[in-house]
């Protein structure tokens, strides 16, 4: 199919399934409304697909926008972001199926699913400044009405406020850095945008790096500017975070990528370092919270906002080597960039779904009430194991392979890069591996705490196992974390048309991801599938190697469990996650600065003798308390002097009419 | 793949299965005798062992499937590591498939298997040792890396037969400052990864202050075994690979004969013995740090392996 034709399909698509879910019958609206966003996402996938195979028609639409109209134009870069957007798309419409089933949400926030979704598969595909801003903000305010699902809550009426703040201050940064962009380029497509970037002054060039870098930042989550991601994702309903925080954030990547990276770059070094040390300090700062996190769901979020941190090392890497001359290795770290995008889209979908599936199932989100589910819900237990597998970065999980090539990438570009890469290659080894390390530690928690051991509470102990729908949808996207876990070879047809079309990748030879990773110019080599097969290998050999001896043992018997003689144990017993989390805590008290409270009551009469200990320790987000607290303090400041403005005379509000008018004439003239 | 190679792999994961529970009775045997004690003979562990795998299991009420299987993936990827790294060749068939941090990936795997176990048994002690240990090998990882890197930016190339067999071919580099502050703070690494002192105290019977052993207080019988068998074969292939690392000499390589194979089976065995000896003779003067002192410890090894790719690059630039 042509462009235009896939485009008005989508279209079509889209306005279909936003009046089926209003028009649907109360019965059938789950249904109707997984099946819409189903739909929607397919077709995403189908123009996706058809965009990397290449030579998609750009579709232009003149009457659409006003004064500017409306450019669609999809290359493979487009293409997978829209397959990734899309599959998330799939996945999450059958499991709102189900989940929509247990009345967690409404009519109104079902019909805007199709429509978030469409928005997300449009922004890759703009291809002017108007169109991109336009459905950028179609996505953001879509966005939000599914954030406000549950707005009786104050909870989420305040995440709802964060989102809406932050994601406007993002959009304006986005707005001015573009129109600049344009007008110092004297065009608004991307094309033109493109040709003229390079005879743009450095100052003017610096100016739109840093004020797009900070607009797409914010949506992407970077510290500081993700405060408004731990609080609105964990607050949307489950499918809906899913896929905030598998397919949107995805495109605060795609904006550096598109604007940064192609249309402006390549840069200067320091825009690589800039976005390099952007991207270090928030996969540490993120993975620091998700560590000590209690809330599953906020847990996540702030794993979110890490992992994009991770990628955008990859992309400040991918910068500071191509503007360091070392194309080949820039080619790894691209790569790196877009395998781990699309790994952490597959577990970020299926650890939100799981966990949209738990809360849908016990009303809870706190991990210290949980336990037990293991055998109450196995198969979310199974999806959220593959999830948390994918997200500690390690071995079999599908976020190994982007954590591998991101690494080759920082090795082997020490020899070429000069002092400064030299001190800062190993540092961001550090970052990455400490990143890892304590990601691996926030997943283990997640998961031991969260769904094995027993149950901490009531809720937990009558929870049951999720209907089919839910099921399936967590199914296909855990089928989804496998294949890429152990066969990262099927993204390499989409990588070779993305790599060149990318500055870091473009006149090189590129990373083969057969069977056996192999990258050039760096002599590393891994291979996930074998890797796999040989902990299988061992493992059989370890229980052939157990069979020894086994004929003459008793059979086996259960028993209680040890509790140093003192009687049975409680589930109050257990360790809880905030328990887990202390010694982590500790270590990295400095960071966290939690609040505590210790009070110590003495008998009056004996005042060396303890009645009372009362210890309360609370963990806020340190970046969001110390930065974000003085603006909205001056801003409440600021609004309470303009207040005084209107003291609600029409004589006074006539004058500064008038004088509006005069100003406006004065400066007219 | 060459056919010494293959052969070299089945021996070192043959001599890595029959040999670990040899090296953890020796290292004991070293510390009674200079503690003054007789101790049990070096042969204790494989007695321990076969008597462990005769014993009935017993399945402690409401675990799951995760605690039984935790011993298996632990075994299973101890003997993947074995099979990769070069203990006796260089040439292993598998060192393609999974480079150094790989490696270091897989043994995160078995420690993750294993505090997931201890978090499964719903103890207080299976909670604490899961996350004690999850804390250290959280802030072991970024020194493991590092050095790492130091250790690959010379060869270009993180695999490790391939850095190995670097290092046979420019014994010089051995002497490096590099190399040398690499290899502390892989030695840091080494024992607080097999759950050593000062890190952790293998031969403690207080619950509370326990680490590894906290997490496996619930097995019995043969999954106990198998426990024990595969933490014995990690510490044996660390303290192999730390020793070819640094002191490479009698390794076989794709082209090496039956002979070859053997020296390099006889150097690794004799080279493993003597860190061994002197990793249980250190330890005799050691005592257990406390838990929150840890983090110092790796943060210096961290500055180490810092240290150690910085002066890589700075002695390795021209000029």
């Amino acid at each position: 199919m042509s462009g235009p034709v896939l485009a008005a399909v989508l279209a079509a698509v889209t306005v279909l399934a936003c009046l089926a879910v209003l028009a649907a019958p109360s019965r059938a609206l789950p249904s109707v409304a997984g099946a819409g966003a189903g739909v929607v996402g397919a077709v995403g996938v189908v123009y996706g697909v058809a965009a990397i195979s290449g030579g998609l028609a750009p579709v232009s639409v003149g009457w659409l926008v006003p004064l500017a109209g409306l450019r669609l134009a999809a290359d493979a870069t487009s293409g997978l972001f829209m397959v990734v957007t899309g599959a998330v798309g799939v996945v999450v419409g059958i499991y709102t199926a189900g989940y929509a089933a247990h009345g967690h949400m409404g009519r109104t926030p079902l019909s805007v699913l199709p429509l978030f979704l469409a928005c997300m598969l449009g922004v890759p595909l703009a291809d002017s400044v108007t169109t991109f801003l336009f459905l950028w903000e179609l996505m953001a305010l879509s966005s939000l009405l599914l954030v406000l699902a549950e707005a009786r809550r104050r909870e989420v009426r305040d995440a709802g406020v964060w989102c809406a703040a932050m994601t406007h201050l993002g959009f304006v940064a986005v707005l001015v850095g573009l129109v600049v962009f344009a007008a110092a380029a004297g065009a608004e497509g991307f094309p033109e945008l493109s040709a003229s970037a390079a005879s743009l002054s450095p100052a003017t060039r610096s100016a739109v790096f840093l004020l797009t870098v900070a607009g797409f930042g914010s949506k992407a989550g970077l510290v500081p500017l993700h405060a408004w991601l731990p609080r609105a994702h964990p607050e949307a309903p489950g499918p809906v975070s899913a896929l905030m925080s598998a397919a949107m954030v995805n495109l605060g990547i795609y904006g550096i990528l598109r604007v940064d990276v192609t249309l402006l770059g390549p840069g200067p070094r320091w825009w690589g370092l800039a976005l390099l040390a952007a991207g270090a300090v928030t996969a540490v700062y993120g993975v620091l919270q998700a560590a000590v996190a209690t809330d599953l769901k906020r847990l996540l979020a702030y794993s979110t906002s890490e992992n994009m941190g991770l990628i955008c090392v990859a992309l400040g890497t991918a910068m500071l080597l191509t503007a360091s001359g070392i194309p080949a290795v820039a080619a790894v770290a691209m790569t790196a960039a877009l395998v781990h995008l699309v790994g952490h889209a597959a577990f970020k979908s299926l650890g939100f779904l799981a966990a949209g599936a738990v809360a849908a199932a016990t009303g809870l989100r706190d991990l210290d009430a949980f336990g037990g589910l293991a055998p109450r819900m196995p198969t979310t237990t199974a999806a959220f194991g593959i999830a948390a597998l994918g997200a500690s970065g390690l071995p079999l999980g599908c976020g190994f392979v982007g954590e591998w090539l991101l690494l080759q990438s920082l090795v082997h570009a020490l020899p070429a890069g000069g002092t400064m890469v030299a001190l800062v290659m190993p540092l961001t080894v550090g970052v990455v591996a400490l990143t890892t390390g304590l990601g691996t530690a926030a997943m283990v928690k997640a998961f031991g705490v969260g769904f094995l051991a027993r149950p901490r509470s009531a809720e937990a102990e009558r929870a049951s196992e999720v209907g089919r729908a839910m099921a399936v949808g967590m199914g296909l996207a855990a089928l989804a974390c496998g294949v890429l876990a152990v066969a990262p070879a099927v993204l390499a047809p989409a990588l070779s048309r993305v790599l060149p079309e990318l500055p870091a990748g473009a006149g090189t030879p590129q990373p083969r991801l057969g069977a056996l990773l192999r990258l050039p110019g760096v002599g590393g080599s891994m291979s996930p599938a074998l890797l796999a097969l040989g902990v299988a290998a061992g493992v059989l050999l370890a229980f052939g190697a157990t069979q020894w001896r086994a004929r003459r043992r008793p059979a086996p018997r259960t028993a209680e469990l040890w509790a140093c003689g003192g009687g049975a144990l409680t589930a109050r017993m257990q360790y809880t996650a905030t328990s887990f989390a202390e010694p982590l805590q500790r270590v990295f008290d400095g960071v966290l600065r939690p609040d505590v409270e210790l009070a110590v009551t003495h008998y009056s009469q004996a005042p060396y003798l303890v009645a009372k200990v009362t210890y309360r320790s609370r963990l806020r987000d340190t970046v969001e308390t110390s930065l974000y607290t003085p603006v909205i303090r001056a801003v409440a400041a600021a609004a309470r002097i303009a207040r005084r403005a209107h003291m609600g005379s029409i004589h006074a509000y006539l004058a500064y009419g008038a004088a509006g008018l005069i100003v406006a004439l004065l400066v007219a003239r | 793949m060459s056919a010494a190679g293959a052969a070299g792999m089945v021996l070192q994961v043959a001599a890595t299965a029959a040999g670990a529970p040899l090296v953890v009775g020796g290292m004991r045997q070293v510390r009674a005798r200079l503690e003054g004690r007789a101790g049990a003979g070096w042969a204790q562990p494989w007695r321990d062992l076969r008597k462990q795998l005769g014993k009935q299991r017993i399945d402690p009420a409401g675990t799951t499937v995760v605690f039984a299987a935790a011993p298996f993936l632990l075994a299973g990827t101890s003997l993947l590591i074995a099979a990769i790294v070069p203990a006796v060749t260089t040439a292993s068939p598998l060192d393609p498939v999974g480079d150094l941090f790989a490696v270091v990936g897989l043994l995160l795997v078995g420690t993750v298997a294993l505090t997931l176990a201890g978090i499964d048994t719903g103890t207080a002690f299976g909670g604490m040792g899961a996350s004690r240990e999850v804390t250290i090998a959280a802030l072991v990882e970024p020194t493991v890396l590092v050095a790492g890197f130091a250790l690959s930016v010379p060869v270009h190339s993180s695999n490790l037969g391939e850095i190995v067999a670097a290092t046979v071919g420019d014994p010089g580099r051995v002497a490096s400052p590099a190399a040398m502050l690499a290899f502390a703070a892989l030695a840091v690494v080494v024992v607080a990864e097999t759950g050593r002192l000062p890190v952790d105290n293998p031969a403690t019977h207080l619950e509370l202050t326990m680490v590894h052993e906290a997490m496996i207080l619930e097995y019995t019988g043969p999954r106990l075994a198998l426990i024990e068998w595969a933490a014995a074969v990690r510490l044996t292939v660390l303290l192999a690979l730390l020793a070819n690392l640094f002191v490479p000499w009698g390794v076989a390589d794709a082209g090496s004969g039956t002979v070859g194979l053997l020296v390099g089976l006889l150097a690794v065995a004799g080279k493993v013995l003597v860190f061994a000896v002197v990793l249980a003779g250190v330890e005799v003067f050691l005592a257990k740090l406390r838990l929150f002192r840890v983090p110092e410890l790796l943060a210096g090894s961290f500055l180490l392996g810092l240290l150690a790719v910085t002066t890589s690059y700075f002695l390795a630039a021209p000029g």
